[in-house]
C-alpha cells in the first residue's frame, strides 16, 4: 500500500485525477500497468480507467436513487459483461466488504461507514490493477474509519495496489511506502532520499508501486 | 447499453417528476399544435390522385371576343359546348372528358321514399377511367352511349343502397327528373381531395351520387350548376351547342410529357384553326396544366391554413427552447452523477448516449400527449364550419409524423445539453462533491 501524503490539498487532488485518467497529462509519462496514457483518446481512456483503476472517494460518490447492487453494477456495465457475470461480481464484492444483506438498500439507509464499505465494493467489482483512494476515510468517525483501513489493508493482501491519498500521519504510517508531496515536489520515503517533480512523475510512480 | 439507458432515464423520471412533467407537457403542445396544423395541411394539399396528377391536364381555350384582350392574360377556365364537343370528338388525347356538375330530381320507385334531389356530373364516358373511379358494381358507360344519348346512370354505393337496398343495382332503373335511366354501374366510396376536377362545387367538396352521360343530360334538360360566363349579348338557350358561354370542364390524359407537349401544339393549332374561321377573335391563348400545377394555379390550399402552420411550427421551436433549457438544469443537476459514471469508465459518448435516450424517452411520452392533443385540435377543426372540416382527420401518416416529430424534437432539444454535460471534465464533477 502507497501512501501519499501532501500539505497541499491541490497537489494531492490533481496527482488522483491524473492518476485516474480523469485529467490529462500536460507532460511527462504516464504508463499504466503498462499502457503509455498520454496518447490515448477519450474512449480508449475511458476503457483503460474502468478496467484497470477503482476508485474510493473521501464522499463517497455513490449514486443516490440507485440501490447497492445498481451502484456496484454502474462500472460493470461499461464493461459490457453479461447480466450473470455482472452479478456474480456485484454479490461477491458486497460480500467481501460485509454489506451481501443490504445489496437492495439505497445509501440513505446506510451509515457513512457502510456507504464507504459499498464504494470499496463497487471499486473492486471490476478487479481492478490499481485502487485510487482520495482521503477514503475523511468523513468517517474513527471506528468506522479503522473498518475501512482494515478492508484496504485486505485488498491489498491480495495483490491489488492501493494509492491512499490522506494528510493522516496515524493512516500514513500503516502503508508500506510513503511519498510526500510538498508545493508539487513529491519525495519517496522509501528508500532513502528520492525526489521527483511533479505529480505527473508522482502518478507514474504510483503505477509501479 | 440502450436498455440501461433507458431504466436510468426512467430513474431520473421517478427522481424528478415535476420537471419532468414540464418538459413532455412542452413538447406535447408544441407537437399537438404542429401535428393539428400540419395534418390540416397534409389533408387539404394532398395528391388527390397519386401516380396519375402528373398525366391528366385542365384544358383551357380563349373563344372570348377582341375587346379587352391583354397579351398572355388567363384564358378562362371552362369551355364553351361546341370547344368541349369538339375536342372530344377529335380523341386525340390518351382519354379526355367533358363535364358538369348539375342535380337532379330521384324519383323512388319503392314505398316509403318520397323525390329528393341528388348531386350529380353530366360527363362523357372516359371520366371513369382517366379519374380510377372504383366500382363495387358494373362499370361506366361506353363512348357509343355518349353519340347516341343512352338512357343510363351511373350511381353511388349510397344511393344504391338508398334506392334498392342493395349494391347489386346494375340493370335496374333510375327515375331521373321524370325519366327513366338503366343503371349500369355503382361506384364505391369515392371522395378525391380535393375535389381537383372540378373546383366549382368547392375546393374539398363531397363526390356525387349519379352520373350521366353529358349528350343525355342535354336531351333531357337535366339541371347544371356552376359558374358559366358568357360574353357578347346572349339569346336563347346558353346551354346550346352555339352559346358563347364558358360552362364545361374538360381534362385530359396524356401519357407522357412528349404526349403532354404534343396535346398543347394541338391545341394552339385548334385555336389558330378557329381563329381563321372567325369563331376566335384572340390569337391563340391556351393552358395545359396537370392536376398539381392546377390546383396550385387554383390556390386551393388556404393561405390561413399555411399561416397556422407556420405560427404553429414556431410554438414548437419555443417549446423546445424551453425544453433545451429544462434538459440543461436537469442534466447540470445531475453533474455530480455523471462525473461518478465518467470516473467509473464511462466515456463522453456514453454519458452523450445516455442523456439523449433520456431526451429520446421525454420526446415519446412528448408524442404520445402531443398525440392526444392533436386529436383534440382536429376534433375542434372538424367543427368549424369549412369545407374542409370534416377532413381533418390524423391517419397512419400522420399518426407516425407524430412520434417522429416529437423524438426528432426531443433529440434536438437535447442534443446542446446532453453535449454540454458529456464534455464537462469529471475532475471538476468530482470537486463539486
Amino acid at each position: 500500500m502507497l501512501h501519499m501524503k501532501d500539505v497541499s490539498k491541490v497537489y494531492r487532488t490533481e496527482m488522483v485525477e491524473i492518476a485516474g485518467l480523469l485529467e490529462e497529462l500536460t507532460g511527462g509519462h504516464y504508463l499504466l500497468d503498462g499502457v503509455e496514457v498520454r496518447q490515448l483518446d477519450d474512449r480508449a481512456r475511458s476503457r483503460l480507467r474502468n478496467e484497470k483503476i477503482g476508485f474510493v472517494f473521501q464522499s463517497f460518490n455513490l449514486i443516490p436513487d440507485l440501490n447497492l447492487f445498481d451502484n456496484v453494477d454502474v462500472p460493470l456495465r461499461y464493461r459490457g459483461l453479461t447480466r450473470g457475470e455482472r452479478k456474480k461480481r456485484i454479490e461477491a464484492a458486497l460480500e467481501q466488504v460485509g454489506l451481501a444483506s443490504r445489496m437492495r438498500h439505497y445509501p440513505a439507509e446506510l451509515s457513512g461507514g457502510q456507504q464507504q464499505r459499498c464504494a470499496i465494493a463497487r471499486a473492486i467489482a471490476g478487479e481492478p490493477k490499481l485502487l485510487l483512494a482520495d482521503e477514503p476515510t475523511g468523513n468517517l468517525d474513527s471506528q468506522m474509519a479503522r473498518e475501512v483501513l482494515r478492508l484496504l489493508e485486505e485488498l491489498n493482501a491480495r495483490g491489488t495496489v492501493v494509492v491512499l491519498v490522506t494528510h493522516d500521519p496515524e493512516i500514513a504510517a500503516r502503508a508500506r511506502r510513503n511519498v510526500h508531496i510538498v508545493d508539487g515536489i513529491a519525495s519517496d520515503l522509501a528508500g532513502g532520499v528520492s525526489v521527483v517533480r511533479a505529480a505527473s512523475a508522482a502518478a507514474q510512480s504510483s503505477s509501479h508501486a | 447499453m440502450v436498455a440501461y439507458y433507458l431504466e436510468l432515464a426512467r430513474r431520473s423520471f421517478k427522481r424528478n417528476v415535476a420537471l419532468t412533467a414540464l418538459m413532455v407537457t412542452a413538447i406535447a403542445f408544441g407537437v399537438g399544435a404542429s401535428m393539428t396544423t400540419l395534418t390540416v395541411l397534409h389533408v387539404l394539399a394532398a395528391d388527390p390522385i397519386p401516380g396519375k396528377s402528373s398525366q391528366l391536364y385542365f384544358v383551357q381555350l380563349d373563344p372570348r371576343p377582341a375587346n379587352g384582350y391583354v397579351p398572355g392574360k388567363e384564358p378562362p377556365q371552362q369551355l364553351t359546348r361546341a370547344d368541349a364537343e369538339a375536342l372530344l370528338r377529335a380523341g386525340t388525347a390518351d382519354r379526355q372528358a367533358m363535364m358538369t356538375s348539375g342535380s337532379a330530381a330521384i324519383e323512388p320507385q319503392g314505398a316509403g321514399l318520397s323525390q329528393f334531389f341528388a348531386d350529380g356530373r353530366w360527363t362523357s364516358a372516359d371520366f371513369f377511367a382517366m379519374f380510377r373511379v372504383p366500382f363495387v358494381a358494373g362499370s361506366g358507360w361506353a363512348a357509343e352511349d355518349d353519340a347516341r344519348g343512352a338512357r343510363v346512370a351511373v350511381i353511388s354505393l349510397a344511393l344504391a343502397e338508398k334506392l334498392y337496398g342493395t349494391t347489386d343495382a346494375v340493370g335496374r332503373t333510375i327515375r331521373v327528373a321524370g325519366n327513366d335511366l338503366r343503371v349500369v354501374g355503382v361506384i364505391d366510396r369515392w371522395r378525391p381531395t380535393p375535389h381537383f376536377y372540378d373546383l366549382n362545387t368547392g375546393n374539398y367538396g363531397r363526390g356525387e351520387q349519379l352520373f350521366v352521360p353529358f349528350s343525355t343530360s342535354r336531351d333531357l334538360k337535366l339541371e347544371r350548376s356552376g359558374n358559366q360566363d358568357c360574353w357578347g349579348d346572349p339569346v336563347g338557350d346558353l346551354l346550346a351547342v352555339g352559346a358563347p358561354c364558358v360552362w364545361i370542364q374538360f381534362w385530359v390524359e396524356l401519357g407522357t410529357p412528349q404526349k403532354a407537349d404534343a396535346y398543347r401544339d394541338f391545341l394552339v393549332s385548334y385555336s389558330e384553326e378557329q381563329h381563321r374561321a372567325g369563331r376566335y377573335r384572340r390569337p391563340a391563348n391556351v393552358r395545359l396544366r396537370n392536376v398539381i400545377e392546377w390546383l396550385d394555379f387554383k390556390h386551393v390550399v388556404p393561405k390561413d391554413v399555411r399561416l397556422q402552420t407556420w405560427i404553429a411550427f414556431g410554438f414548437l421551436l419555443v417549446c423546445l427552447i424551453n425544453t433545451v433549457g429544462l434538459l440543461l438544469t436537469k442534466f447540470l443537476r445531475r453533474s455530480a452523477e455523471l462525473g461518478v459514471r465518467r470516473a467509473l469508465g464511462a466515456s463522453r459518448r456514453s454519458i452523450f448516449l445516455q442523456l439523449l435516450v433520456e431526451a429520446g424517452t421525454i420526446g415519446v411520452a412528448g408524442g404520445v400527449l402531443g398525440l392526444g392533443l392533436a386529436w383534440l385540435g382536429l376534433w375542434t377543426v372538424r367543427q368549424q364550419p369549412s369545407d374542409y372540416a370534416e377532413l381533418a382527420q390524423l391517419d397512419p401518416a400522420m399518426l407516425a409524423t407524430t412520434f417522429a416529430l416529437a423524438l426528432a424534437a426531443s433529440l434536438f432539444a437535447g442534443l446542446v445539453p446532453a453535449w454540454h454535460s458529456c464534455r464537462v471534465t469529471p475532475s471538476i464533477q468530482l470537486k463539486s462533491q
